[in-house]
């Protein structure tokens, strides 16, 4: 279960949102809303404790992630604004590199299939850089398919960049994982359906 | 400078003794006012005092004629760099480790300080070393480490003035500080082990057999007023940094507006 | 999560930058290529005669390979930063430490070992007789990793800042006098008929010390410029 009380955020100076709290079941899903600089990036930052909240705490089952560390870590999935890919690698090689640090159960020939089904069948061994945006994206939101047992999933901005088919391909792959208990935080500018036992609204900003 | 602190919660003893009270930048910036203003006078009184014993009492020196007075500068000065970067260090590391504000602000505050007495201490060096050995400069393991440390002040000042957001300034100034500290050592030993190896250019700058009473008397008053001038000095500018970093605050803009009638 | 699991996390990251640095062969070349203008430089300015080139040879080619490796720094953790992979280093189940050392490794490969297999051959033109050469290599190789870890902290400090790169020399370049003292100290030692035996027993020990705290403060330092 993940808790937040009373989060502040300072950025250069300024205040971007404050007494921000939340608690969050298995099954949860929570999207954050908000204008552009409202400080959805810097909250979804502070629940992967990469970022530090200028007051407050976050719980994870009770007890403080800062203190939790490599345990918290291990649960979580991040994916952030940039895609977290190598150009120079291809997307299995990304696939792999990512997955065998998340210390998945992965061989060539999963992380081949998982890259087939977001679309990607054809362009497994070329170097990332040149893929499209949107093909990018796919190879970043691959790692999820190996990431059930993360019982919490922070992503900001999933859809960005994706067709229509991928759209719903991720938003059936985030119901499943909903269904079968995680919690994801995530960020959209799209209006995408995602179902969810429990679903909860963060709206930031005044 | 946390005795600062202790005299402070002193002025508040009725209840609980508050050390916090202080360490808030709003409450701190009237009383460091206060405090540096003393401090200054000290350091005016007391340099008075260390400056009339430089040039009056001390006696000539059989060897070095009038010109190692410089020595009442020099030596604080470079005292006053080596203590200043363990006293900054020290600030700096508290802030990381106890995410409290003021201490980063002070540590802050110290490096300019610092690196002024380290290039004072160099600067009369050069002056003496002109006179004594006939070159502004020699490459002595004091002389050098004293450089080396004024480049570690001035990279403490760069990277926190390349760091747009106060946090990371500093919390990223006291990982290199506390790196410069450990280093220092290292440093120190590793310029004099170089010095030793190339023996010709090597002058030691502490050979002084026989000090005069008065000369180390003179030396030390000297040291206390460079001390205290340090104090006045960084809280003088600590209460700069405090100014800009709560310049969004109310109690700031009341300042502003003329109406804190304490600081 | 298996108890092998840090030592897979580090080779996983180990072989992915040397596979990157096999993929950008160029970047590699131009540290090379930098460290061999410097030190051709140095006749140019004081004049071909051999007797001053061998005297200054030590101190010449090891300050050489120091600019060399500190110029080299700004590509540790940029690459990574800029594209997202150092979030995910940061947030993988495993000690920040010992990934920071995995990605330090792969920098030294990549960088100081063909500083210290090209040094001896630079050498040869400043007329560096045959123990000296030897010990100059054994020195780099001592040395040299010492430079990536101390450096591997400036260059996770000064992440993303403007001007990185001068900051970044500033604040390193300070750091490093020890090193450069005993690596070219050995070599004088041995061109002056003395043993290098106590100036590489220094290296080694700074390598040591280097290797124990360097890694762990350059991922402190990555946490506060990732904040």
């Amino acid at each position: 279960m993940l808790v937040a009380n009373g989060l502040e955020c300072v950025r250069g100076g300024r205040r971007l949102f404050r007494a921000v709290g939340f608690e969050l079941d298995p099954g949860t899903a929570l999207e954050v809303q908000g204008a552009n600089g409202s400080g959805k990036t810097s909250l979804l930052r502070m629940l992967c404790g990469l970022l530090a909240p200028a007051a407050g705490e976050i719980l994870w089952n009770g007890a403080d992630i800062r203190t939790l560390g490599e345990a918290y870590r291990g649960e979580l999935v991040y994916l952030g604004h940039q895609n977290a890919i190598k150009d120079d690698l291809s997307a299995l090689e990304n696939l792999l590199v990512s997955e065998t640090l998340a210390e998945s159960a992965v061989t060539p020939a999963a992380a081949r299939d998982s890259l087939a089904r977001l679309g990607l069948a054809g362009c497994a061994d070329l170097p990332t850089r040149v893929l499209s945006q949107g093909q990018k994206r796919r190879v970043a939101l691959a790692r999820l398919l190996f990431r059930e047992r993360c019982r919490l999933w922070v992503l900001d901005e999933p859809f960005v960049a994706l067709d229509q088919q991928a759209v719903r391909e991720i938003a059936a792959i985030i119901a499943a994982q909903l269904g079968g208990g995680g919690i994801v935080v995530y960020t959209t500018h799209q209006e995408v359906a995602v179902a969810a036992p429990r679903r909860t609204e963060l709206r930031l900003g005044r | 400078m946390d005795r600062h602190i202790r005299v402070g919660a002193r002025r508040r003893v009725r209840g609980a003794i508050n050390l916090y009270y202080y360490a808030a930048p709003r409450t701190f910036y009237p009383l460091a006012g206060r405090m540096a203003r003393v401090f200054y006078a000290v350091a005016v009184v007391l340099g008075a005092i260390g400056l009339y014993i430089a040039f009056f009492v001390a006696p000539t020196d059989a060897q070095q004629g009038e010109g190692y007075r410089i020595i009442f500068l020099h030596v604080p000065a470079a005292w006053m760099s080596m203590f200043l970067y363990v006293v900054m260090a020290f600030w700096a590391a508290v802030g990381l480790a106890f995410n409290t504000r003021l201490s980063s602000m002070m540590a802050q505050a110290i490096a300019p300080t610092g690196a002024w007495m380290a290039f004072l201490a160099l600067w009369t060096g050069a002056l003496w070393g002109k006179p004594m050995w006939g070159t502004w400069w020699v490459w002595d393991a004091r002389l050098t480490s004293e450089l080396i440390l004024l480049f570690l002040y001035l990279g403490f000042m760069a990277l926190q003035a390349a760091i747009d957001d106060p946090r990371r300034a500093d919390r990223a100034g006291a990982v290199l500080a506390i790196v410069g500290v450990v280093n220092v050592p290292i440093i120190y030993f590793s310029v004099q082990w170089w010095n030793t190896l190339h023996q010709g250019a090597s002058v030691s700058l502490t050979r002084s057999p026989s000090m005069a009473a008065t000369m180390l008397w003179g030396m030390l008053v000297m040291a206390l007023a460079f001390w205290m001038y340090c104090l006045g000095a960084t809280l003088t500018r600590v209460r700069a940094i405090i100014l800009e970093r709560e310049r969004r605050s109310d109690w700031a803009h009341e300042l502003a507006l003329g109406k804190e009638r304490d600081a | 999560m298996s108890a092998s699991a840090p030592l897979a996390a580090f080779a996983c990251v180990l072989r992915r930058d040397l596979l990157l640095a096999l993929r950008r062969r160029s970047d590699v070349a131009t540290t090379l290529f930098f460290f061999v203008i410097v030190v051709t430089l140095f006749p140019l300015g004081v004049g071909p005669e051999m007797s001053l080139l061998r005297t200054m040879a030590p101190g010449v080619l090891w300050v050489a390979a120091l600019l060399a490796s500190m110029l080299a720094l700004g590509r540790l953790f940029a690459g990574d930063y800029a594209d997202g992979t150092l979030e995910q280093l940061v947030l993988a189940p495993h000690p920040l430490g010992l990934l920071v050392g995995a990605k330090i490794a792969a920098h030294w490969l990549v960088t100081g070992l063909p500083l210290v297999l090209l040094a001896p051959l630079l050498g040869l033109a400043f007329d560096m007789r045959a123990e000296a050469l030897g010990t100059l290599t054994l020195s780099l190789l001592l040395g040299t990793p010492t430079l990536g870890l101390i450096g591997a902290i400036g260059a996770a400090l000064t992440l993303g800042l403007r001007g990185a790169g001068l900051l970044l020399s500033l604040l390193v370049l300070p750091l490093y006098i020890p090193v450069l003292i005993f690596g070219a100290g050995a070599v004088e030692a041995v061109a002056g008929g003395l043993g290098p035996g106590a100036h590489l027993s220094v290296l080694g020990a700074l390598l040591v010390l280097a290797l124990f705290f360097a890694p762990w403060a350059a991922a402190l330092a990555l946490r506060i410029s990732l904040e």
